[in-house]
C-alpha cells in the first residue's frame, strides 16, 4: 500500500473558514513527516490548484514547524448551501490532499 | 480603572451546545470576573441569516442560560451572549431576550438585561456604497446595490464597543446581534484596561470553548488576562491545555492563523509564545494587536437564491452500479428531454444536481478514489423560480428515479424509493451575497440598545 500524507499524519482535517474560504491542516506525527508535508517541490499552490480545481494564485500556505502543520487556504469552489454545494461544513474536503503519496515513499 | 487582570469564563463554544454545570461552579471559583458565550455562526450555512431562524434548540438555548443566568446573579459579574439566535438578526436577539426573561422572571433574578440590535436596512449601506465606503473582501467583487436591496436580511459584525457601551450603562447581561467571535470575550477585559494584543488574542483562543484543550468534547475553558499577556486552563480539571492545543487553536476555522481583522484594527500573533506553566495550564505571551486607521464593520447578507425541491431513491443491483455514472448522464439527458416537452421549461428556468452518495456525492470529480460501489443514494436536487416549478420538475423525474434502466437493459427495473410521496420540498434556498466592509465614523454607529431594567427591588 502506498504510505500517504494521512498515513504520516496525526490528522488530516478541513473546514470552512467563513462562508467564502476554505482551510485544510495537515498535522504530522513526526520531525520526518513534516518536511515531507513541508517540502515545496511536492506540496505547493499548483498542486492544490489541481487536485482541488482552484487558480494556483489563490491558494495561500503556512508552513508552521513547531507545531508541525502544513496550513492551506483558498477559496470556496461552491456557494456555501447552494444547489451544488455538497459538503456544507467543508468537512469531508481533505481526503484527496491526505491520499497524496510523498516522494520517496512506498508507492510515490 | 487600573486592574492587574480580568478572568474570563467561556462554558462553551457555543450558547446551547451544552455543558457541565460543575465546570461552570469551577469558572467561579476560579474567580471569574465575565461569562461570555458565542451564540451564532455562519458555519453552517446562509439557511439561518436568510430566513432569520435559530439552528439551536429553544430547550437548549433555555438549559444554558438558566445555567449561566443564575451563575452571574450569585457572583454579581456580567454575561455576554454574541451573535445571537445563530445569525445575530434583530429576531435572533428577541428571540434570546424573551427565554432570558422568562428564566429571569421563573428564577427571580433581577438583572439589567441589554440587547444590541445588529440589523441593517439596504437604503443607507446603499449610500454609503455609492460614497465609496464599502469594499469587498476577497474572494468578492465589487457590491451592486441591487444585492443589498435583494437580502432578506443584512447584519452588520459589531466589535466589542457597543458591547462595552451597554456594559458600562449597566447592563448585566448583554444580548448582542451580530458580534464577531472574539468580541464576546474581549468587551470585558478591554473596559477594564488589559491591552488590546493579549486580550484579543485570549480571545481568539477561548471563542471555541473546549476546542483549545486536549479534549474539546470537556467543556469550556479560563482565561486570566493581564498587562504582559494571559494564561488559559480548562474548566474541566481532568483536562488539559498544552502549548501545542492552544497554539493549533489559531488555525482553526481560520484562513491565516497569524492575523486576524478585527472593527478596530487587526490581531497580529506571529510572535507570540506559547509555554506550559504546568501539566494544564499555558502562558501566552507576545501577542500584538494593529489598531486601524479606518475603523470598519463587517457585512453579512443572505438572499433567496430559488426554491428546491428533493427526490431521493437508492440503487442496490450491481448491473446497474458497475454503469452507475453513465446510467446518471442518461437520467439527466432523459430528465432534461422530458421536462422541456412536458412542462415547456428552457434549460435556464431550472437546475438540477444530481448526486450519487456511496459513489461520489460528497467530492465529486474531485474524488480520488474509483470501484463499483455497493449500493448508491440517488438524490436529485431541483432548483427553480418557484416552489411549484421545482416540485414540477421532480415529479416529471420521478420515472426516472424508479425505472431507468441502463442502456443495455432490455426491461425496466424497479429501484429503491425509502419513502412516499418520493418528493420533498425544501422551500427557499439562501446564499450568502455580501462578504464586504463599510467604513464607520464610530465603532457603535450602526448598532442600537435597548435597556430592559431589573426590578428596583430584585
Amino acid at each position: 500500500m502506498p504510505e500517504t500524507l494521512g498515513d504520516l499524519a496525526l490528522e488530516v482535517r478541513s473546514k470552512n473558514a467563513g462562508p467564502f474560504w476554505v482551510t485544510m491542516e495537515l498535522f504530522m506525527r513526526d520531525a520526518e513527516g513534516y518536511a515531507m508535508a513541508a517540502d515545496e517541490d511536492f506540496l505547493n499552490e499548483e498542486v492544490i490548484a489541481r487536485l482541488y480545481g482552484v487558480p494556483a494564485g489563490e491558494v495561500r500556505f503556512f508552513r508552521i514547524p513547531a507545531l508541525r502543520v502544513v496550513k492551506l487556504s483558498f477559496p470556496r469552489a461552491a456557494s456555501q448551501g447552494g444547489l451544488h454545494d455538497r459538503d456544507v461544513h467543508r468537512g469531508q474536503h481533505h481526503v484527496p490532499l491526505a491520499a497524496l503519496v510523498p516522494p520517496g515513499r512506498p508507492g510515490g | 480603572m487600573n486592574d492587574s487582570s480580568v478572568r474570563v469564563l467561556v462554558p462553551a463554544g457555543m450558547l446551547g451546545a451544552g455543558f457541565p454545570p460543575e465546570t461552570v461552579e469551577r469558572g467561579l471559583a476560579l474567580g471569574a470576573d465575565v461569562i461570555a458565550i458565542d451564540g451564532g455562526s455562519t458555519d453552517s450555512g446562509p439557511h439561518y441569516l436568510g430566513s432569520g431562524t435559530p439552528k439551536t434548540a429553544r430547550a437548549a438555548v433555555a438549559a444554558d442560560l438558566r445555567i449561566l443566568l443564575n451563575a452571574a446573579a450569585r457572583a454579581r459579574i456580567p454575561l455576554i451572549v454574541g451573535s445571537c439566535g445563530t445569525s445575530g438578526t434583530d429576531g435572533g436577539v428577541d428571540w434570546v431576550a424573551g427565554i432570558t426573561a422568562e428564566i429571569l422572571a421563573e428564577d427571580g433574578l433581577g438583572l439589567t438585561v441589554a440587547t444590541v440590535y445588529s440589523e441593517q436596512s439596504p437604503e443607507p449601506l446603499a449610500e454609503r456604497l455609492a460614497a465609496g465606503a464599502v469594499r469587498p473582501l476577497p474572494p468578492m467583487g465589487e457590491l451592486e446595490p441591487g444585492t443589498l436591496r435583494e437580502c432578506t436580511h443584512i447584519v452588520g459584525m459589531m466589535g466589542h464597543e457597543p458591547i462595552e457601551a451597554a456594559l458600562r450603562a449597566g447592563a448585566q447581561v448583554v444580548l448582542a446581534g451580530r458580534a464577531t467571535d472574539t468580541a464576546v470575550a474581549a468587551a470585558y477585559p478591554l473596559m477594564r484596561g488589559m491591552p488590546p494584543g493579549p486580550t484579543w488574542h485570549a480571545a481568539k483562543i477561548v471563542e471555541c470553548g473546549g476546542q483549545c484543550t486536549t479534549d474539546p468534547r470537556a467543556g469550556g475553558v479560563f482565561a486570566t488576562i493581564d498587562h504582559d499577556g494571559f494564561t488559559i486552563e480548562p474548566l474541566d480539571p481532568t483536562v488539559a491545555c498544552t502549548p501545542t492545543s492552544v497554539a493549533a487553536h489559531m488555525l482553526y476555522e481560520t484562513a491565516d492563523p497569524f492575523r486576524m481583522r478585527e472593527p478596530a484594527g487587526t490581531l497580529d500573533v506571529s510572535a507570540a509564545d506559547y509555554r506550559a506553566l504546568d501539566e494544564r495550564t499555558v502562558r501566552v505571551e507576545g501577542s500584538r494587536f494593529e489598531p486601524a486607521e479606518q475603523h470598519t464593520i463587517k457585512l453579512e447578507g443572505a438572499r433567496i437564491s430559488g426554491y428546491q425541491t428533493m427526490s431521493f431513491s437508492a440503487i442496490r443491483d450491481p448491473r446497474i452500479l458497475g454503469q452507475i455514472e453513465d446510467w446518471a448522464a442518461l437520467l439527466r439527458k432523459v430528465l432534461a428531454d422530458r421536462v422541456s416537452r412536458t412542462l415547456g421549461l428552457a434549460p435556464d428556468d431550472y437546475a438540477v444536481d444530481l448526486r450519487l452518495y456511496g459513489h461520489n456525492a460528497v467530492l465529486g470529480e474531485l474524488d480520488p478514489a474509483s470501484g463499483p460501489p455497493r449500493e448508491v443514494g440517488v438524490m436529485l436536487l431541483v432548483q427553480a423560480a418557484d416552489q411549484a416549478t421545482a416540485t414540477a420538475v421532480a415529479k416529471v423525474a420521478n420515472p426516472l428515479m424508479l425505472h431507468l434502466p441502463t442502456a443495455d437493459m432490455a426491461y425496466l427495473p424497479s429501484l429503491a424509493f425509502p419513502f412516499s410521496p418520493a418528493e420533498t420540498e425544501r422551500g427557499p434556498a439562501y446564499e450568502f451575497v455580501l462578504n464586504h466592509t463599510v467604513d464607520v465614523d464610530s465603532p457603535t454607529a450602526l448598532f442600537r440598545t435597548e435597556y430592559r431594567k431589573a426590578a428596583a427591588d430584585a
